[in-house]
């Protein structure tokens, strides 16, 4: 990869859901180290558009290349992109059967063929990172929200992601826990990770993001810096969303 | 709301608890009371039963070779059932069309066709062919097709001899079970959050070690107690292969003394009780293995839940 191009490159991109065109003709690129977080009304096809990132969602048409390269449509090649692409859900959908330490080694383990000893001992690093290296030993259904998606961040940590994406991952919990969660999120951002982040946490946008994207309709209408956007959006969508999310 | 205080606080009353009172109750157990006493009468006076002659004859060792013959039954069908039946409900789960295909046509045709007709059917198979043979599928029409006499068979065998009666009540038994295994397993897997196979997959596990590792174990507190209740079934379903027949069963062991002896009733009571003693071991065992699979998860409801299933899933 030469320097300067971008780690992710969306051209054109369509969808469908039957007869539903959720994306349209969506351009996106994000360099490395970059924090893209992406806002916009329910139902705009924000998660649609993460989930093609790592293709749990195909795309009927367009490209998307990671690292200058498409992503592949199946198979091993495929396994390995998803390996390389860490998801967080909104949920968390932490392995509800498996302890927390097990949550966070299972990747490493059997994806990338680390020991059990190696992986463990990165792991205990990142639930430490994450603040919850004390609670290893327990399920999930034991843990608070916060805590939960906090070692769902450390899970997908432990793959060596190149690009993290991040869809809602605050919106299922009580208020008192969204920040635990942001403040890990925006140590990743200030350590250089690649993010793209669904949210409507403006404070994490304004302090974190390099660029916010706003999106409607299936289409992306803005894309410009936290300060630009926040202050002087440009379209009359992104003015009117913004009024009723600021409003409350 | 605020509290208004009294100077002097009353000392709230005696409760004088009165039980409720439940007449009906009363009059039933006066009534079952009759009734069991009527049916011991009968029990005891009756020259049919013959509990003497039935003491006698249903510990023989014919009789004991039949209880391990119906319990080594029941343990090797349901141990191929159910490895059967997760392997179809995984085709059945697959985007394939061709797997989940062939899946559906599998259980629909063991599902439809009444367990005791299979069986006599399976007795009946040695009709179809004198002899199974295995290697190359339709080696002889190949052969013919490129103008050699082939032979691929590896080895062949009289239908006489794997076709016992054993291994086709085996067989009618297990791929019948397979089937209602195949419902139970696929209920399991599709009441797990579809957000466990999406994280797995977005870690890079590719579908087998997502099935086999994130699925099908959180789908085992679903699939354990209606599984119980199929070894249950499966162990009364054993006698059905008296028909095939198979000779050295329970069931069938216990009919030839009433027959030889002409003592038919004595001898289908203690059927009864020998499949009572049985079926009660295994739903003790039952008990302490569901209360093991629901430790950590288990809210009764969800237990209820699967149990309701089963029973409507009846056979
Ligand atoms: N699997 C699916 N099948 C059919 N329609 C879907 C599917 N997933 C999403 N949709 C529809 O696509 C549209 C976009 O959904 P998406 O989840 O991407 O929106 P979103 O911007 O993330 O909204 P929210 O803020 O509510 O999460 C919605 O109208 C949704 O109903
Ligand atoms: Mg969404």
């Amino acid at each position: 990869m030469a320097a300067g191009s971008p780690l992710l490159q969306m051209e054109r991109v369509n969808k469908h859901f039957g007869d539903l065109h959720v994306l349209q003709d969506v351009d996106l690129e994000v360099d490395p180290g970059e924090v893209v977080v992406v806002v916009g009304p329910s139902g705009s096809g924000k998660s649609t558009l993460c989930r093609t990132i790592n293709r749990l969602e195909p795309i009927d048409d367009g490209v998307i290349r990671l690292e200058g390269r498409p992503l592949p449509d199946e198979g091993r090649a495929l396994a390995r992109l998803r390996s390389d692409v860490g998801m967080v859900f909104q949920q968390f959908n932490l392995f509800a059967h498996k302890s927390v330490l097990d949550n966070v080694t299972l990747g490493p383990i059997k994806v990338r063929g680390q020991s059990r000893s190696e992986a463990e001992r990165r792991a205990r690093e990142l639930l430490a990172r994450v603040g919850v290296e004390n609670q290893a030993h327990k399920l999930p259904a034991q843990l608070s929200g916060g805590q939960q998606q906090r070692v769902a961040i450390a899970r997908a940590l432990a793959m060596d992601p190149k690009l993290l994406l991040f869809d809602e991952p605050t919106s299922a919990l009580d208020p008192e826990m969204i920040n635990e969660v942001l403040d890990v999120m925006r140590d990743l951002a200030a350590a250089g990770m690649t993010m793209i982040v669904i949210s409507h946490e403006m404070g994490f946008a304004r302090s974190a993001a390099n660029r916010v994207v706003f999106m409607d309709g299936g289409r992306i209408l803005e894309a410009a810096p936290p300060e630009e956007f926040f202050a002087s959006p440009r379209t009359e969508r992104a003015k009117d969303f913004l009024s009723k999310i600021i409003s409350h | 709301m605020t509290e208004t205080k009294t100077p002097e606080r009353a000392q709230p009353e005696a409760i004088t608890a009165v039980p409720v009172r439940h007449p009906g109750r009363w009059v039933a157990i006066v009534v079952l009371a009759i009734v069991a006493a009527m049916f011991v009468h009968m029990l005891l006076t009756n020259d049919a039963f013959q509990w003497q002659f039935m003491f006698d004859n249903m510990f023989r060792p014919p009789v004991l070779q039949g209880v391990r013959t119906s319990l080594t039954l029941t343990v090797l069908s349901m141990v191929i059932g159910v490895a059967l039946g997760v392997v179809i409900a995984m085709m059945r789960l697959s985007p394939n069309p061709v797997l989940s295909g062939g899946a559906w046509l599998y259980t629909w045709f063991f599902r439809a066709v009444p367990r005791i007709v299979l069986l006599i059917l399976f007795g009946n198979l040695g009709i179809l062919y004198g002899s199974y043979g295995f290697g190359l599928p339709f080696d002889r029409q190949l052969g013919d097709l490129v103008g050699i006499d082939l032979n691929a068979r590896l080895f062949s065998l009289d239908a006489r001899t794997i076709l016992t009666g054993f291994m086709a009540g085996l067989l009618g038994l297990a791929l019948s079970e397979a089937a209602y295994m195949a419902e139970i397993v696929r209920a399991g897997m599709k009441a797990v959050d579809p957000g466990q196979q999406e994280a797995a997959h977005a870690l890079g596990m590719g579908r087998g070690p997502t099935l086999r590792r994130i699925v099908l174990p959180q789908a085992m507190r679903v699939i354990v107690p209606p599984t119980g209740n199929e070894t249950i079934a499966m162990l009364k379903d054993t006698s059905l292969v008296a028909f095939v027949p198979v000779t050295n069963e329970l069931f069938y062991q216990l009919q030839a003394i009433g027959a030889r002896t002409f003592q038919v009733f004595p001898m289908l009571v203690a059927a009864c009780l020998w499949y009572l003693a049985l079926t009660s071991v295994l739903m003790v065992g039952q008990f302490y293995v569901e209360r093991y699979f629901s430790k950590g998860f288990g809210t009764g409801q969800e237990k209820a839940r699967a149990q309701a299933e089963n029973v409507a899933h009846g056979h």
